[in-house]
């Protein structure tokens, strides 16, 4: 079974088709230009349908999703993936449309579109929606494409953008890659955004700035208070305030970006609203503005006219496509019918979120140091540090934990946090799940103590021992030859 | 040997000065923190550097990190022996790991730098929590 | 109403006596007062039976493909999806997993992903491959970023006859860096390559190809990479449906440089424009360069084969500001898809499918003659799609049609205002030959 789909040696022992067996094909060497035609085989596999079937199977068996056990990743919000939104999903009058059909024949499609758009408009507090972009990054390479376009119009020569030292990466390669110039503002020792730097760097910078990036709460968990006096720099300065919504289950239904003065906002539809994440994709990323940034916004949009739902294409300033069509149809939809669940109780998500976490922060906190530990809401930052001479790093704690068959937290992240652990329940945990997993990183803090090899050499009971790294690196080997 | 005067800069690097002539690598706190180290790119011979430069990039494992030159000057020789053997940048970066040697062109650049004591505040005072 | 909470109000007061907190309100505590509990217009939550019963009615809306014949085309195809796949993509170990940092955890995700890497390499005849991307058009915008990266160059050449949206998404991400964007035009629905080689100069940083092209047609692909001999910087940016490498060259053997395209044709529903997938190939000089994820083959401590992310260096959570892209989620679970159609359909049952493709626009294009409004507007060959001209007006034969319940095309007039006069027709394995012959038999009473 570790064998690859290339393994199996049969050939001729490939025989689905899809094509119609009945109808004589003329000889297609005279449809094709001779220059044109494939001379050497692919290399292809070559596998019955049960063989098939027998080689994912073994491989899904080799991984770890939600519907298996806790998954405490900070700022990935890991929680349930309801059934029922894939069986709406899978719908055939969902998923057998073509993105060209006419209008008229996609009412239901652009409908769940627009109410989606609708809704996410409330509960961020924001003006104007794109559900095109296909992630967050994706989003947020949006958002900042259209500030900068923004600023192009007005004649304005804005090339930096401010960024905490404890933001996701994508923060920093979507300004570079939007052509922004990045400056890392360091946070205060309780782990939220310096406002006197901040009005140092806007003071010195001044017109040079077209906006901060700012999660809230932050990395750390931790609710930026002084966001208002933030906002109110930023915009007296001229400059544009982005919300990356990657922390949004925090607060959902308890506050609303657009209220603490956000221009522009992405979310991250396969986190708070719980499409599944598939592996590492797709998600989706919708963005959100403000009414005079609504030009801007990548097309087309969905527009409805009295009962009518349809493409709106007209946008004067808009910064183009994104991508081809229209968003991630599938996605979106999930995420609509999650909405259409919760309904008005979205605020119990924040509020049970919020009580995992910290319910796990007082446990763990027993464990391990929490330095930035301080108000944090739906997910925070241990540090392994103390335990490192021993062996009880960060990364052999993670490894060892999945020899206990639980998925680690996210480690090593935000740097500014040595032998970082963070960590996020979600508000889908139960009080017994929550308690195994502390039960579990007592085992180890014990282990550590007492037979530090366990941590070392783990993980020791997954269907792989502790992968070379850098042997990947040094000899790579990206594809099957 | 004429004794070698070593200053380290504010992101890790080192330079060991004797003659006018400057041998540029990374301290071990540095290298302790980048782990396995399987790349490193230096700067092409005779390139002519600004303080304060990107150099080249260290890769590890886990992480890219950017060397920047310590003072201006012109890169005479660079180590050959880090295309088959990075990892002599994690086991000896004072020693066989050096990086490169520049010829300096402004002396007066290596007073703003810091000695040992110094850096040993300084990784202190920026170190994470 | 149906939420997905766990806890009991039992289990909230425990939680909230062991934290020592009077009620959920202090959860908020630091959150400014006025930002606190706006009101928002939402109706109460829908229990699962109702959620259901809305979306069906909501579906209902729809006309799906199960009510037409369909020939629409322009870069999303209607294939048939082996009920294997869909199988394989839900198994909640696949569908619900994060992406595969924890690599001893996640052997499942990371050899799939090692797997359609090794199956777009053999299809393109490239050496490397990532994990993929969010679809074609965003692939090709990001090796057009990465062309302009390591030529240093800022200026790069499209063909008039790639995709119009591919065109676009390439301006938008290339509005970023500032780099120029320059569209040859097209003679008899082929790139004019005289043109190709009038805009070329040492500027240019790269030359983007679609084959088959926007309009199905054949590129003369080798006498392009011949005109870019003059400029030997230049990179070599060819973008095609995999499921015609079945039976076409692969790119590598007519010097591309980097292959990308959409990967949808190969198991992966319409689902009206998304989720689709892109994949990205290229030589293997470009490893560094290449955004997204890249699995790798290694061994585990005891020497057993083990998959792992590699090369994170170039990524965003590593390289921030300086990383090769802004990619973090992709499009993996689609890439499944791809890897599991691919591997069931294997190299036969993939030519099997792209020739009735090629049949199916031949025998189109051999029926057109007997209509007396209608012709073949290029000479070219083509591959699964072909552009059809008429004297009579457009949305009239597009209704006709419709009204016998067949999707005659796509318009082109939105993207070729030249082209007002024609229609993109688009085959696949779900159209038999009766529906061709029903769809001509329509025209030749017009």
């Amino acid at each position: 079974m570790a064998d690859t789909i290339f393994s199996g040696s049969g050939k001729g022992r490939n025989r689905y088709r899809a094509g119609d067996s009945s109808i004589q094909y003329k000889d297609i060497r005279h449809l094709v230009p001779k220059q044109l035609l494939r001379t050497e085989t692919a290399g292809l596999p070559h596998l019955s349908e049960s063989e098939v079937v027998r080689h994912f199977t073994s491989m899904a068996r080799k991984n770890y999703g939600v519907d298996d056990g806790i998954y405490p990743l900070g700022s990935c919000t890991m929680k349930y993936n309801p059934k029922i939104n894939e069986r709406i999903a899978g719908h055939p009058s969902f998923l057998r449309i073509h993105p060209y059909q006419r209008e008229s024949d996609v009412q239901g499609t652009l409908k769940v579109m627009f109410e989606l758009g609708e809704m996410l408009k409330q509960i961020t507090g924001l003006d104007a929606v794109s559900l095109q972009p296909s992630a967050g990054a994706h989003g947020e390479f949006a958002g900042l494409l259209m500030a900068r376009k923004y600023y192009d119009l007005k004649g304005e020569s804005r090339k930096l953008v401010i960024i905490p030292d404890s933001a996701h990466g994508t923060n920093f390669s979507s300004a570079s890659m939007a052509g922004f110039e990045v400056i890392e503002v360091r946070s205060k020792r309780d782990g939220t955004i310096d406002l006197d730097l901040l009005q140092e760097i806007v003071g010195k910078h001044a017109a040079d700035i077209a906006l901060v990036m700012i999660t809230n709460p932050n990395t750390l968990g931790i609710f930026e208070r002084d966001i208002l006096a933030i906002s109110d720099l930023m915009h007296k300065n001229g400059s544009l305030q982005y919300y990356d919504g990657a922390n949004l289950n925090a607060i959902i239904g308890a506050a609303r970006p657009g209220d603490m003065g956000f221009d522009i906002v992405h979310l991250n539809l396969h986190k708070t609203f719980s499409a599944p994440h598939g592996g590492g994709g797709p998600g989706a990323g919708p963005v959100l503005v403000r009414d005079y940034l609504k030009g801007f916004l990548p097309l087309p949009v969905i527009g409805k006219e009295g009962e009518r739902y349809y493409l709106d294409e007209d946008a004067e300033n808009t910064i183009g496509r994104m991508k081809s069509f229209y968003g991630n149809f599938s996605v979106c939809l999930k995420a609509y019918c999650y909405l259409l669940s919760v309904g008005d109780r979205l605020k119990d998500i924040s509020i049970d979120a919020n009580l995992n976490a910290n319910y796990l922060k007082k446990k763990l906190g027993r464990l391990f140091d929490i330095p930035y530990g301080k108000n944090t809401m739906h997910e925070f930052v241990m540090s392994a540090r103390k335990y490192r001479e021993q062996g009880g790093t960060a990364l052999n704690i993670a490894k060892r934990l999945i020899d206990y068959g639980i998925h680690p937290p996210t480690v090593y992240f935000p740097a500014i946090v040595e032998e970082a652990m963070m960590v996020e329940p979600t508000e889908t945990e139960s009080i017994e799940s929550l308690d195994k997993l502390v039960d579990t990183f007592k085992c180890i803090v014990k282990e550590i103590k007492t037979d530090s090899r366990l941590l070392e050499d783990a993980p020791s009971e997954a269907h792989v021992k502790r992968v070379d790294e850098l042997r990947a690196l040094k000899e790579p080997v990206l594809k099957e030859s | 040997m004429a004794k070698k005067i070593i200053r380290y800069t504010e992101t890790y690097e080192y330079i060991a000065v004797s003659d006018g002539m400057g041998t540029v690598g990374i301290s071990e706190e540095a290298s302790d923190k980048l782990g396995d180290i399987y790349m490193v790119e230096l700067p092409p011979q005779g390139t002519e550097l600004q303080k304060g430069e990107e150099a080249g990039v260290i890769e590890s494992v886990k992480t890219a990190a950017d060397i920047y030159c310590p003072v201006s000057g012109k890169v005479i020789e660079v180590n050959k022996e880090l295309e088959s053997a990075p990892e002599l940048v994690s086991k000896s970066p004072m020693d066989k790991g050096w990086l490169f040697k520049i010829e300096i062109s402004h002396p007066d650049e290596l007073d703003s730098l810091m000695d040992a004591g110094a850096f040993k505040k300084h990784i202190k005072d920026t170190g994470k929590w | 109403m149906v939420d997905y909470l766990v806890h009991s109000e039992e289990d909230r007061k425990r939680i909230l006596g062991y934290l020592g907190m009077g009620g959920v309100e202090r959860l908020f505590d630091f959150i400014p007062k006025k930002l606190r509990n706006i009101p928002l217009k939402l109706p109460p939550g829908l229990n699962e039976r109702q959620l259901h019963h809305y979306l069906e009615n909501t579906a209902c809306l729809n006309r799906s493909l199960k009510d037409f014949s369909c020939f629409l085309g322009g870069g999303a195809y209607y294939h048939y999806i082996p009920a294997v796949v869909e199988h394989i993509t839900s198994m909640s170990q696949f569908a619900t997993a994060y992406t595969p940092y924890q690599a001893e955890i996640s052997q499942g995700t990371l050899q799939y992903i090692f797997e359609f890497q090794s199956l777009m390499c053999r299809l393109t005849g490239m050496d490397i491959a990532n994990a993929s991307m969010y679809d074609g058009a965003s692939s090709l915008a990001e090796a057009v970023l990465l062309a302009a990266r390591v030529t240093g160059k800022n200026r790069v050449i499209v063909s008039g006859t790639l995709d119009p949206k591919y065109r676009e998404t390439v301006s938008t991400y290339s509005y970023g860096p500032g780099i120029e964007v320059i569209e040859t035009g097209y003679k008899n629905g082929l790139t004019d390559i005289g043109g190709l080689k009038k805009a070329l100069d040492k500027n240019t940083g790269a030359v983007a190809i679609q084959t088959p092209n926007f309009f199905g047609c054949y590129e003369d692909v080798f006498r392009i990479r011949k005109a870019l001999d003059s400029s030997p910087d230049c990179l070599y940016i060819i973008c095609t449906n995999p499921l015609s490498l079945a039976l076409l060259k692969p790119p590598s053997e007519y010097g591309a440089d980097i292959t990308v395209g959409d990967a949808q044709a190969l198991g992966n529903p319409l689902a009206y424009g998304g989720p689709h997938v892109g994949y990205f190939a290229a030589r293997e000089k470009y490893l560094r360069q290449m955004p997204g994820r890249i699995a790798g083959k290694t061994v585990d401590r005891e020497g057993k084969d083990a998959y792992v992310l590699t090369f994170q260096t170039r990524e965003q959570h590593i390289r921030r500001t300086k990383a090769t892209s802004n990619i973090c989620s992709n499009h993996s679970l689609n890439a499944l898809a791809s890897a599991v159609y691919l591997t069931l359909m294997g190299e036969e049952g993939l030519k099997d499918l792209a020739a009735a493709c090629i049949h199916g626009a031949h025998y189109f294009a051999q029926r057109l003659k007997e209509t007396s409004h209608f012709r073949k507007k290029f000479g070219s060959a083509g591959f699964n799609e072909l552009v059809v001209s008429t004297d009579l007006d457009i949305g009239m034969v597009l209704d006709e049609l419709y009204k016998e319940n067949i999707l005659g095309g796509l318009r082109l007039d939105k993207y070729y205002p030249e082209l007002a006069d024609s229609i993109l027709v688009s085959f696949t394995e779900m159209n038999s030959i009766e529906d061709i012959d029903r769809y001509i038999e329509i025209l030749k009473r017009l």
